[in-house]
């Protein structure tokens, strides 16, 4: 099994016809996401990649039964497309765009909470079930169908992480990137919730950053309901307090958010810390093998 | 982007918020001639003289080679010119500037606020900013004002209050009256704070900030609330649209590898380390950083190329490290997921080229497709790079770096 996206997913590209859009969308369809469609408003009617182009995303999950997307809409927009896909009934939403306005994200963020959607980012790789569906721009080749979840914050990190996972013999039930930025739909608790609750799932990677509390409380909830093994990466032990280092929300603000801080929380919860993230894959073996 | 006292005051007294009035000044003369316009203005006889720099702690920091301090009060016109001129193209070091300091390039001459009256004046604190656990914008209210609220945080967290704001409705006129009252205003001070929390929430959301600490907020001895001091972030994401406020961007406060690296669409960040790094990624860019330090080395930076390395961005890259003299090494560190290594290595290779002579040993570790390709490429270049697929492989190869063994 996997969680958020499947075989069965039926997914529509948000910003469907823009360069980044028609990319990710022609890569996802090549490893066999069932696109369903996408959403340009003013381009519908029309057909891109073979498929149906449509106005709204009302008009997407009414005429082809949508119930998952992906958003490539620039910064300036993409907080609308979100609550877009949430009043449409869209069921779950992964927003792969950088750099939306704080402002713009807490509402958004309140309108899907209301409406009990997943939204998954913003600033975030997406969503990969291997051998099911990829909903994101990571490269396919490295994954590899298993019984690991990983959560994290971060993309090429993830793919470290999974290419490693890969090379141990791992493979993975789903990948789930839920973003750099301080506000995101979904959190490291609410993620390794969803794997721990996955009957497929042996084993979960947790890779967080400097900045916030999020990691703390997916500890925290790990130490109370926890059932399978995790093993925990935080990167950011050397960042300086008060730089923001790329993502947006990751910057150390007090003395609970290093990196240092988070690694012992979880350390304490019973999370298989690793210093080094090149030690992440040879981790999880050795812990499974337990 | 964080922006002077200055800069943040006036966005507040765009929006209707009290402020201890001020005017920025580059010049003594120009000092002496605003302290007198605020003498016309508001009837101060004493004024006090500000560095405007982008760091806290300017009232105990010192002017270095002088006794003057960051914050002046000046008591007659002779000592503003004097202050302002001590303070002026000075070097400024406080708490938060580190040991180099910053240059004063500008100073707020304000009006003092502390004149007696009816009753005592009273210092506050009251901040706004996100709280990233609820994805709530939160203002944070104290009765301990002027004093470093974390510290307040940690001793005296009862004298801390918080209220956060439904998105959907904002900030309603229930939620600042509880913290007038929660700070024991009363009368027309009451009045005063409740007005001065709405409108300083007004322009919190109108300016797309990320924080704004009024530390302190005064009540005066004839009961008014003003801001004295004002410190703003604005949320860069939002700039795009904050079009006049985007002007208040000061880069001599800036790291000016930083800015070449921001002007190079480069996310590069300045530290003090000896080990250079080159990653794509920034959750990758930090790891990175960690290998380097848990190989024995200190990272130099951190510096993330986006999706798109390529012959242009390594070179820019490359050439904006190599400015840091303290680098002794450079890693390069790229998981290849769209991006292929072979082509990523060509472009370090080209890159390499067109510097020339470079003096430290270059490691490239290039994972994901492509990986052997690009680690080929590199490896037949002939320069003084060393190649490395694997993360513990490049992590050996920096221990040997840093040890004079490459």
């Amino acid at each position: 099994m996997s969680v958020l996206v499947n075989k069965n997913s039926k997914v529509i590209v948000q910003g469907f016809t823009g360069s980044e859009g028609t990319f990710h969308a022609q890569q996802m369809i090549e490893y066999g996401t069932n696109v369903v469609g996408g959403v340009t408003p003013g381009k519908g009617g029309s057909l891109h990649l073979d498929r149906p182009v449509f106005n709204t995303v009302a008009e997407a999950v009414e005429k082809a039964g949508a119930d998952v997307s992906i958003i490539f809409v620039p910064p300036a927009f993409a907080a609308d497309a979100i609550m877009e896909s949430a009043d449409a009934g869209i069921k779950v939403i992964i927003c792969i765009t950088e750099g939306i306005p704080t402002n713009d994200m807490i509402y958004a963020k309140s309108y899907v909470k209301e409406r009990n959607v997943t939204l998954i980012g913003p600033n975030c790789p997406g969503v990969m079930s291997p051998g099911e569906a990829k909903v994101g721009i990571m490269p396919a080749f490295i994954f590899k169908k298993g019984t690991i979840g990983i959560v994290s914050k971060s993309g090429t990190l993830t793919y470290e992480a999974v290419d490693q996972l890969t090379k141990a013999g791992l493979g993975q039930t789903t990948a789930i990137g839920i973003g750099g930025d301080p506000i995101i739909g979904t959190t490291t608790k609410e993620a390794v919730e969803l794997l721990m609750n996955d009957p497929e799932t042996e084993g979960i990677v947790m890779i967080g950053e400097i900045g916030g509390g999020m990691e703390a409380e997916a500890a925290r909830w790990i130490k109370a309901h926890g059932t399978k093994p995790v093993v925990g990466f935080i990167a950011g032990q050397t960042a300086p307090k008060g730089r923001r280092m790329g993502h947006a929300g990751a910057i150390v603000g007090g003395a609970d958010d290093t990196a240092a801080a988070k690694m012992k929380i979880m350390e304490e919860c019973g999370i298989h810390v690793v210093q080094s993230p090149a030690d992440i894959g040879e981790t999880m073996l050795r812990v499974l093998k337990k | 982007m964080n922006i002077h006292e200055y800069q943040g005051k006036e966005i507040l007294k765009k929006h209707g918020v009290k402020i201890g009035e001020g005017i920025a000044v580059d010049s003594p003369e120009a000092a002496v001639e605003a302290a007198q316009k605020l003498t016309e203005l508001t009837g101060a006889k004493i004024w006090v003289v500000k560095a405007q720099i982008h760091a806290g702690g300017r009232g105990k920091g010192k002017i270095v080679g002088t006794d003057y301090r960051g914050v002046m009060v000046a008591k007659s016109l002779d000592e503003v010119k004097l202050k302002a001129s001590q303070i002026l193209g000075g070097t400024l070091v406080t708490i938060q500037t580190g040991p180099e300091g910053k240059k004063v390039n500008k100073i707020l001459v304000a009006a003092d606020v502390y004149y007696p009256g009816t009753s005592e004046p009273k210092e506050y604190y009251l901040s706004i900013l996100l709280d990233r656990g609820t994805g709530r914008n939160v203002i944070v209210a104290s009765t301990e004002g002027g004093m470093d609220i974390e510290e307040v945080a940690e001793h005296h967290p009862e004298k801390i209050f918080k209220e956060w704001v439904d998105p959907q409705v904002g900030l309603q006129p229930f939620q600042a009256r509880k913290i007038a009252f929660k700070l024991g205003f009363e009368g027309a001070a009451f009045k005063d704070a409740v007005t001065f929390i709405t409108k300083l929430y007004k322009a919190y959301v109108a300016s797309d900030a990320a924080m704004i600490e009024i530390n302190p907020m005064l009540k005066t001895s004839d009961d008014q609330i003003l801001a004295v001091d004002a410190k703003v972030a604005l949320d860069d994401n939002a700039l795009y649209r904050q079009v006049e406020l985007a002007n208040y961007r000061d880069i001599t406060e800036e790291d000016p590898l930083e800015v070449e690296a921001g002007e190079n669409h480069l996310n590069y960040v300045k530290l003090d380390g000896n080990v250079g790094c080159m990653v794509n990624g920034a959750g990758l860019a930090m790891a990175t950083m960690d290998v380097i330090k848990l190989s024995g080395g200190e990272p130099a930076n951190f510096l993330d190329v986006g999706g798109g390395a390529n012959a242009k961005t390594v070179e820019a890259g490359f050439r904006i490290i190599l400015k840091d003299p303290n680098v002794k090494a450079i890693l390069i560190n790229i998981f290849g997921g769209i991006v292929r290594c072979d082509r990523v290595a060509n472009g370090v290779v080209e890159a390499y080229k067109a510097i020339g002579d470079i003096k430290v040993p270059i490691i490239v570790r290039l994972q994901g497709t492509n990986a052997e390709e690009g680690a080929k490429i590199i490896n037949e270049s002939g320069l003084k790079v060393k190649s490395a697929v694997v993360l513990k492989d490049a992590a050996k190869l920096v221990n040997e770096a840093v040890s004079g063994l490459l």
